[in-house]
């Protein structure tokens, strides 16, 4: 399905990212994982077509995006939808039209301007809400919801798309880790219900392993680790985030159940 | 999408689109009433307007090329002497431009002191706020050719009355651009310089200006292009520089129009001269900025 071949950015003299290649053959759930700063962004941004790749190629179901331009690009990204770490929605709209601007790209300008979304799609923005759970937020305006919620609304705004990808640039880096849990799982289910593509930067590691059927490693800009959850071993771990034998999982988790572990908090009452 | 996931929910969702859709019902009411009134206004307002015009806008619309074709037409047959009109009123474009140069230095400076003096969070007497404000709301109100004829009557014409003029009404409308920016500052290198003891200059000095200056030099420019013209256009009532020279050349009508059109020539290129290089210089700081 999805190809990337060689992909290389640039900024400068410094390679953001630095020849990565990845073969999805069938739609999965992928977690990306890396410091700050390993490329993680810019690679799923380079796929949404946000940002042009310096060289190299993305290759979906035999067309290849890295070359499409105007029209034919805006097209590619309504079909390859895209979530982020601040949300991105417009603050000062209500949820519903938050959501239905997933459909801008099968509408004019003139319709937009004048708010003329067929009564279907309406109907169908708060199926989309009703199904993560937060109908009743609809005619709020996005800037009123929590951290959670606003997220909610923009993974609604992306399904809105139907898409046949959903990139997701670190989803939940900026919730607490109910919200987060509650995002991921959102994720999870859309992939599993619905046979999505989802691609997600993650900076947690558990995140990675409980939600995910396929973990890349970044570092420095160059793919490290590509494999199941199961090979991702603490070692491993420590490889891609170049760090010291003091690296613990547990300090990088923003799950509840991690500190639920019964070791743990013993663990902890001796810190 | 078919697979709503939640079935127990579906009745309160029928009853949130249902509600949802009144909403948009409402509001494409309202925006279409807003629209059709928009239309009514211009349409009437148009013909109103059409109507007291001395001559009317449909009977004199194609003879609005008449006066530009007479320009053009005697400046084409005379084309060998432009050059040397060019030459002749270089001087007074050079005098325009000092005129638009020295009234944004000096509107820019007052500008400054009006907009830090005059925003929330910044003033050095905050009661005082109100005053500054009305100060400056009072100096961009007033057109600039009100306050040239006004010291021209008083000083005699010249360039030194177009230049109070423009930096009078430059500190003014800077004042306010100056203030909306100010009020977006950071104000805890503020709070940091104020713990530390410094006086209320030093504050403005190290703690403000640092954050602001990319936008007021690139507002300072903006205004710089929009002075050029007004000084251009204040030599008109006699404060010297092109404008003075243009009116001169046009009153003499039919005969002198070569020399109009070597004035417009100069006045069309020293504006876009000076608006291509702001502009580059306004990106560089807008995009500096970014980074």
């Amino acid at each position: 399905m999805l190809r990337i071949d060689a992909l290389t950015k640039r900024f400068g003299d410094k390679t953001a990212v630095d020849a990565a290649n990845i073969f999805v053959d069938k739609p999965t759930m992928i977690g990306i994982i890396g410091r700050s700063g390993a490329g993680k962004s810019t690679l799923l941004r380079m796929v949404n077509r946000l940002s042009d790749a310096t060289s190299g190629t993305i290759t979906f179901e035999g067309e290849e995006i890295s070359a499409l331009r105007g029209a034919a690009k805006r097209d590619w990204q309504s079909r390859c939808a895209m979530i982020f770490q601040q949300f991105n929605l417009v603050p000062r709209m209500d949820v519903v039209s938050n959501v239905l601007h997933g459909t801008l790209n099968k509408r004019s300008t003139f319709a937009t301007l004048f708010n003329l979304y067929p009564q279907s799609d309406i109907h169908k923005a708060i199926e989309i809400l009703d199904r993560l759970g937060i109908a009743e937020q609809a005619p709020k305006r996005a800037e009123a919801l929590s951290g959670g919620q606003q997220q909610r609304v923009a993974i609604a705004r992306a399904l809105m798309q139907d898409p046949k990808i959903i990139l997701a640039d670190e989803p939940i880096a900026s919730l607490d880790p109910m919200n987060a849990q509650v995002v991921m799982q959102a994720l999870r289910r859309i992939h599993e219900e619905d046979g999505r593509m989802v691609i997600a930067n993650l900076h947690t590691l558990d995140t990675a392993r409980r939600y995910c059927d396929r973990v890349i490693g970044m570092r420095d800009g160059r793919i490290v680790f590509d494999g199941t959850p199961e090979q991702l071993t603490t070692g491993v771990a420590r490889d891609i985030y170049g760090a010291g034998a003091d690296f613990s999982e547990a300090a990088t988790s923003t799950e509840i159940e991690t500190l639920e572990r019964p070791e743990l908090r013993a663990a902890e009452a001796y810190v | 999408m078919a697979d709503i996931s939640l079935g127990g929910a579906a009745q309160s969702v029928g009853s949130i689109q249902s509600s949802y859709m009144a909403q948009v019902h409402r509001r494409r009411l309202y925006g279409g009433l807003t629209l059709l009134i928009f239309v009514v206004l211009m349409v009437s307002g148009f013909n109103v307007a059409d109507d007291r015009n001395a001559g009317g806008f449909w009977e004199g619309l194609h003879q609005i090329s008449d006066y530009p074709a007479d320009v053009l037409s005697e400046a084409w047959e005379k084309r060998a002497d432009l050059p040397g009109l060019v030459a002749k009123y270089f001087p007074a474009l050079v005098e325009t431009i000092n005129i638009a140069a020295v009234s944004t230095l000096i509107g820019a400076i007052g500008g400054l002191f009006l907009s830090l003096l005059g925003t929330r969070g910044l003033a050095k007497w905050p009661r005082l706020i109100p005053l500054f404000r009305r100060i400056s709301d009072i100096m961009r109100a007033v057109p600039e050719i009100v306050i040239a004829l006004v010291l021209i009557f008083v000083l005699g014409g010249g360039p030194v009355p177009a230049m109070i003029a423009i930096a009078i009404h430059t500190a003014g409308a800077l004042g306010k651009m100056f203030s909306e920016v100010a009020e977006n500052a950071d104000l805890k290198p503020v709070e940091g310089l104020a713990s530390t003891g410094a006086t209320w200059s030093q504050r403005m000095l190290l703690g403000v200006l640092p954050q602001v200056a990319p936008n007021y030099l690139s507002y300072s420019l903006l205004r710089f292009e929009i002075n050029i013209r007004a000084s251009a256009i204040l030599g008109f009532v006699g404060a010297g520089g092109l404008g003075y020279e243009l009116r001169n050349a046009m009153a003499w009508g039919p005969g002198r129009f070569d020399e109009a059109a070597a004035i417009f020539i100069l006045l069309f290129g020293t504006i876009v001269f000076f608006d291509q290089v702001s502009s580059r210089y306004r990106n560089r700081l807008t995009e500096g900025q970014g980074q």
